[in-house]
């Protein structure tokens, strides 16, 4: 948000520096003197814990790799190897893995909170449109990192989702075939395809990092959305981030990483499937493939579809179409608080998608099938007919003036601040 | 108060809803054709403060040894595990001999010979068979499979291992086993290539502890459960730890936001 700097550079060095590379002014008032929404709730401590996860899953990550073999017949023992004889090694890798999930939590509490506050709306849709291509090089990155273990599940899972490349046959003969060898690099998945996931793995977080760094970028420039989705008008709308979000994040941090470790020291194997500690075998297939649990919901969308292409097309929409919320929320208003219509349908997004997840886990046959062709004609439709459609005739309910008077009630005035809203930051 | 006790509430209400939700799509693992029954036993290691006990891995090893050893590999074991803390802490005399004991190919020498040699603690166990191939060959087709990750490669792993060594029951009348295959209540689909490898009295136990097959089972679970975890006591412990230290730094978080935010009305 654009606002006079109110940096002073006190020391020579400190001088010397602003001159020529204002690091420290940018800092200060990105992060510190930055102003932001007094009433954002705990929905909002969800940037901070994913930008926490992300240096958790690059710092361990760089030290597994210094130890894990990417080699089809040394792959999986190497895994085993960190567990066992590696200093803290069984730390580092349980950490990794349930780090990851936990960036997943903490992403899908991220999204449904930009959702339910319209946060996407103007004049954030690049920051939204940024942030979805952060979720899906994410997926990507979580993807081929439990590739790596080269257990069962990780395996066939690689022969599940690169066959879905195949599905381009139907368009051009032998062209999804070729691709899908290309990926491989070779008839089946083995070495080589292991190789090359290894080192996309490696590559794209920090590709994630550059995005998220314009994430935060295109979120400076506007601003913090917040509960009421009303703009900052006045000063008292409005407090430094330091010190006020910065503990409050700081809280919440605390009580994500309690969630954490406590999956990481006495539920390491909670959230793995068992048939990923079977050493990976070409030619014994599992009984039911099934991804980790943050991809069963487009995982069941993508069976949910009986032609192969438009499954695909399906899978990829579901995702995709998240970049157009922008555009195809048709509201006046931002936050879901005041759409008395939209709020139920929101609701049923929510348990709708996670009714989908439920379904991905099973087989997807008899009722779990019908189940989920009806939770992905739903999901699809709450995208492309309820948002455009509910926004155009929703009456929103009465909305407070402004921030200050939603959180100090009505006739409160607005225009100045009370003495406490002055920065404590400035002693 | 309005605008911070409920969204708190709500928000708490939706992570644990979260956290419910990952877990019971996690914890619901694939069914395989025919039902598995699955004992659930009281483990010594279960739980946050949970431990193993020194005899019943030792015991569990001497079962591994004289029985499960003449075709299952350890492959990812090495002898001097015996001997490290949070495991069966034998001696490392007691080490020493055990990895004597085992025949490990080395060299090639100075002739460009391979040679066997006595064990050393830094060996690895030594696989029952060469290779896949010769294993099926001496065991009637079926490949037995490598135990150091069992316990984890399974679900409910310890309670799957003791199930199928229990699991040896009369056949029922109206099944046809397949040639060279056993009736095991534990195992899906019900017929396993393994031959009960246990009964009462096949290992001699030197601690008193009754020579049975249900003491038999627990201990070889429990012994595969260290071999698969070996590092579940350091685990738990640095946990409690962790843990102490996590609770502690949160409580402090939370009196410092309070205090930060005291001024503010809010």
């Amino acid at each position: 948000m654009a606002h006079a700097s109110s940096y002073r550079p006190n020391t020579a060095i400190g001088k010397w520096f602003d001159v020529r590379l204002p690091v420290m002014r940018m800092m200060h008032d990105q992060f510190n003197d930055f102003p932001t929404p007094r009433n954002l709730n705990y929905l909002w401590t969800f940037g901070g814990i994913l930008t926490f996860f992300l240096v958790v899953q690059l710092a361990t990550g760089i030290v597994l790799a210094m130890h894990y073999i990417p080699h089809e017949s040394m792959a999986f023992d190497s895994v085993e190897k960190i567990m066992r004889d590696v200093n803290w090694g069984w730390l580092l890798r349980y950490m990794h893995a349930n780090g990851g999930s936990m960036f997943f939590l903490a992403v899908y509490i991220h999204i449904a909170r930009g959702m339910y506050y319209g946060s996407y709306k103007a004049p954030r849709e690049i920051l939204w449109v940024i942030g979805v291509f952060i979720f899906l090089a994410m997926m990507a990155t979580a993807f081929m990192g439990y590739s790596l273990v080269w257990g069962q599940m990780s395996f066939w899972a690689v022969t599940v989702i690169t066959n879905l490349f195949s599905s381009l046959d139907s368009i051009v003969d032998g062209l999804g075939t070729a691709v899908v060898q290309w990926i491989w690099g070779g008839f089946s998945v083995g070495g080589p395809t292991l190789t090359r996931l290894f080192s996309l793995h490696y590559l794209l977080p920090f590709i994630i990092t550059g995005l998220v760094i314009l994430h935060i970028w295109a979120l400076h420039v506007p601003g913090s959305n917040n509960p009421t989705g009303i703009d900052i008008k006045s000063k008292s709308d409005a407090i430094p981030f330091h010190p006020y979000y910065t503990f409050k994040d700081a809280y919440a941090l605390c009580l994500f990483v309690i969630l954490f470790m406590g999956l990481v020291f006495y539920a390491p194997n909670f959230l793995a499937h068992p048939d990923n500690y079977i050493q990976a075998n070409p030619l014994q297939t599992p009984p039911h493939i099934v991804p980790e649990w943050y991809f069963l919901p487009f995982y069941a969308i993508l069976r949910a579809i009986p032609d192969k292409l438009f499954g695909v097309i399906a899978f990829a929409g579901s995702i995709g179409l998240l970049a157009f919320l922008p555009w195809l929320d048709t509201s006046k208003v931002k936050s879901t608080r005041y759409r008395p219509i939209y709020k139920w349908f929101f609701a049923l997004f929510i348990i709708n998608t996670l009714v989908l997840g439920y379904l991905g886990a099973k087989p997807a046959e008899g009722m779990y099938l019908l189940f989920a062709r009806i939770g992905t004609a739903f999901y699809f439709a709450h995208l492309l007919v309820v948002m455009p459609v509910v926004g155009w005739f929703e009456k929103p309910s009465a909305m407070p003036g402004s921030i200050t008077d939603d959180v100090l009630g009505k006739g409160s005035g607005g225009g100045r601040p009370s003495a406490a809203t002055a920065s404590p930051g400035r002693r | 108060m309005r605008n911070i006790a409920s969204p708190k509430r709500k928000l708490l209400l939706a992570v644990a809803a979260a956290v419910l939700y990952a877990a019971s799509v996690a914890g619901t693992p694939a069914k395989a054709a025919g039902e598995q029954t699955i004992e659930t036993q009281k483990w010594s290691f279960s739980g946050p403060f949970g431990m193993f006990d020194r005899g019943q891995l030792q015991r569990g090893f001497k079962v591994y040894k004289e029985v499960c050893a003449a075709c299952h590999g350890l492959r990812l074991l090495r002898f001097r595990n015996l001997g490290e803390p949070g495991g069966p802490e034998f001696s490392s005399a007691a080490v020493k001999a055990l990895a004597a004991e085992a025949e490990v190919q080395d060299g090639p020498d100075d002739e460009g010979e391979m040679f066997t040699r006595p064990g050393r603690p830094s060996d690895a166990f030594v696989s029952p068979f060469a290779n896949k191939n010769a294993a099926r060959a001496a065991n009637n087709g079926a490949y037995p499979p490598d135990l150091s990750v069992m316990a984890k490669a399974r679900a409910r792993g310890p309670d799957y291992i003791y199930s199928l060594m229990a699991g040896y029951k009369e056949t029922p009348d109206d099944l046809e086993l397949a040639e060279g295959m056993s009736y095991n209540t534990a195992f899906p689909g019900h017929q396993i290539a393994m031959a009960a490898p246990l009964d009462d009295d096949a290992v001699e136990y030197t601690d008193g502890t009754a020579p049975t097959l249900e003491n038999y089972s627990k201990d070889i679970s429990a012994f595969l459960m260290w071999a698969a975890e070996p590092k579940l006591e350091e685990r738990h412990k640095l946990g409690f730890r962790f843990m102490i230290y996590l609770i502690i730094l949160a409580g402090l978080l939370y009196l410092v936001k309070r205090r930060v935010w005291a001024g503010l009305k809010h």
